[in-house]
């Protein structure tokens, strides 16, 4: 009987399990593989190199470029995305007149494709366009956005954190909403100021929620990719060539499979990495679980 | 403004202020002071709503501008003229209706696909025990981790190998059964795992197999969970880019965010009110479902976020 529910447990796991096998396991076996030869699409001919793509790492020169403006961009999304979505959810949690309305609102670009979204985006923050048209009205005359490294930067990430910040509002509301209201009436009999009940009760509280919305936003940001290629197609320059926007250049555009796939390759070590990270910081910083 | 507003959060349906009665004399309020302080909230929350909300809308009007009044300075939000001029041409220059049939057919199968085989895995992880278990639930989520830019590459030359390319086989596949598809395991497992055990043992009694406990009984009473993993699922799908630009070559196998960008003329330049209009036309119909059903959507993600 045991013997036979577990072949069914199997049997139920089957289809997810070969699944992530064949589409994920497999083909990151394939990427260590390509990332120790040298592939040439033309020939199809593969040339075992071992470690010359990853002594390449440290010589090209516009990886730190890339690597700087990773760091920046998903730095950038996730404080924004975190504290922005954190004070949405405050302002949120309570009752009044439109509130609904309010979340409807913040909400719905989630559900907007990423490539219209960002199509607007670009189109509102043309030389020309919609924004600078909106500054010249005060007479302000606004930077090109997007034909300018800085600005250019701040564009994806705030596209980015517009387009997903519902999520995490979301996501925050309804931890915020677990914290019990007698623990804040406690803290205000014995005289707490908001500030206090906020930092001392709120934060702790909703710390596992927080973890789990970081590690989910700083995954999402180093992935994210329509967002670059349709906005900036990493420009201008190098200045918003972020990881993942680079290994698809170099795979696709360069057909440099083989270092492709070792950039490829670092950039699942560092998602790995910081979910570990975070996983360790979950023991320290977390007080609170179900 | 957090801080204060995070005070009042907490007391949830306390009317902003009267204020606490107690020892501390903080703040005691002057009558004016709640209104203010409503005041405020609105400004602020009005004030960050605009960039949330004026881009649709700015979408929306653009698509029936004349192309004259596209970039028109000062702007214009609402044309004088409008004209389905752009909605026209969104459909002769690309074969649009058919690369809106792929999208939505893709996404509708990818999610009846994922709601399966999520809903399955779930319930083994969670109520079935069996050698290696959590072990292998660990291999799964491995499936979690792994940004689809570094299986890309492999991937394609996977699909190349068995003649996948250039058809719609891997946008469904890899969807359905890898990262989207492991996410929704984990809702469902996660969600299974919070019902009381004695579900089984009284479905075992009235006769029913692993089959008919995991159709008859779970999958009825995990409407919320179901409900956001095809969310999740749906969405995820729908948004594919970088998988379609790099698998699909002919135009009239394009998913929608590929179609979208393909809106330029000879010289590469964008037709903008062609493009937006395309955009309008992929946004709002989600957007409207989304509308409707939104309070099904909201919950649905907090739930699979918060058994978290």
């Amino acid at each position: 009987m045991a013997r036979r529910d577990a072949l069914t447990g199997y049997l139920f796991i089957s289809p997810q399990l070969i699944g992530v096998l064949v589409f994920v396991l497999i083909p990151v076996g394939l990427a260590i593989y390509y990332s120790l030869n040298d592939w040439n699409i033309f020939t199809g001919e593969l040339q075992f190199v071992g470690g010359d793509h990853y002594a390449a790492l440290l010589e090209d020169p516009q990886l730190p470029s890339v690597l700087g403006a990773t760091a920046i961009f998903s730095g950038g999304v996730v404080a924004l995305n975190i504290a922005l979505g954190l004070a949405l959810a405050v302002m949120l949690n309570r009752r009044f007149r439109g509130v609904t309305l309010f979340r409807t609102l913040f909400f719905s670009p989630v559900v907007v494709s990423v490539v219209a979204w960002t199509l607007v985006w670009g189109f509102l923050l043309q030389d020309n366009g919609g924004i600078n048209g909106f500054l010249a009205q005060f007479g302000v005359v606004g930077p090109n956005w997007l034909q300018e490294g800085p600005t250019a930067m701040a564009a994806v990430i705030v596209t980015q954190v517009v387009r997903s910040v519902g999520i995490n509002m979301v996501l925050f509301l309804s931890a915020l909403q677990g914290v019990p209201g007698e623990l804040y009436e406690a803290a205000r009999i014995d005289g707490a100021r908001n500030s206090t009940m906020f930092t001392r009760i709120t934060l702790p509280l909703i710390s596992p929620t927080l973890l789990l919305t970081a590690i989910i936003t700083i995954v999402g940001a180093l992935q994210a990719f329509a967002q670059i290629a349709v906005l900036t197609q990493g420009g201008p320059g190098l200045s918003t060539t972020v990881l993942v926007y680079y290994v698809f250049q170099q795979a696709f555009d360069f057909n440099n499979i083989g270092y492709g796939s070792t950039l490829a390759l670092m950039l699942l070590t560092f998602v790995m990495l910081l979910t570990v990270l975070q996983w360790q910081l979950r023991r320290k910083w977390v007080f609170y679980e179900d | 403004m957090t801080s204060g507003a995070a005070g009042t959060a907490g007391a949830t349906g306390v009317r902003a202020s009267p204020p606490p009665t107690g020892v501390t004399q903080r703040k005691v309020p002057r009558p004016g002071a709640a209104v203010v302080r409503r005041v405020i909230l609105y400004v602020a929350l009005i004030v960050l709503a605009a960039p949330f909300v004026v881009p649709t809308v700015w979408m929306i009007a653009s698509s029936f501008k004349p192309l004259s009044e596209i970039f028109a300075s000062p702007p214009t939000i609402f044309t004088d003229s409008p004209t389905w001029a752009a909605y026209a041409e969104a459909f002769t220059f690309q074969p649009f209706a058919q690369q809106y049939f792929n999208s939505v057919y893709i996404a509708v199968l990818v999610t009846l696909i994922t709601m399966l085989v999520s809903s399955l895995a779930g319930y083994a992880f969670a109520r079935i025990r069996f050698p290696g278990r959590n072990l292998l639930f660990l291999v799964v989520l491995i499936g979690l981790l792994v940004p689809g830019e570094v299986t890309i590459v492999p991937l394609f030359q996977m699909f190349k190998q068995v003649g996948l390319i250039n058809t719609h086989w891997p946008l469904i596949l890899v969807t359905a059964l890898a990262a989207p598809c492991v996410l929704a395991t984990f809702v469902m497992r996660q969600f299974f795992i919070s019902l009381p055990g004695e579900l089984e043992e009284a479905a075992r009694l009235d006769g029913l197999g692993r089959v008919g406990i995991w159709w008859r009984i779970f999958l009825p009473l995990a409407k919320p969970a179901l409900s956001a993993v095809a969310i999740l699922t749906f969405l995820a799908s729908w948004n594919l880019y970088l998988e379609p630009t790099v698998y699909l070559t002919s135009p009239e196998l394009f998913t929608l965010p590929q179609a979208l960008t393909r809106y330029t003329d000879a010289y590469g330049g964008e037709m903008w009110n062609t493009q937006l209009a395309a955009a309008t036309m992929t946004v709002v119909p989600v957007l409207v479902v989304f509308l409707i059903a939104q309070k099904q959507f909201v919950e649905g993600l907090a739930h699979s976020g918060l058994k978290g």
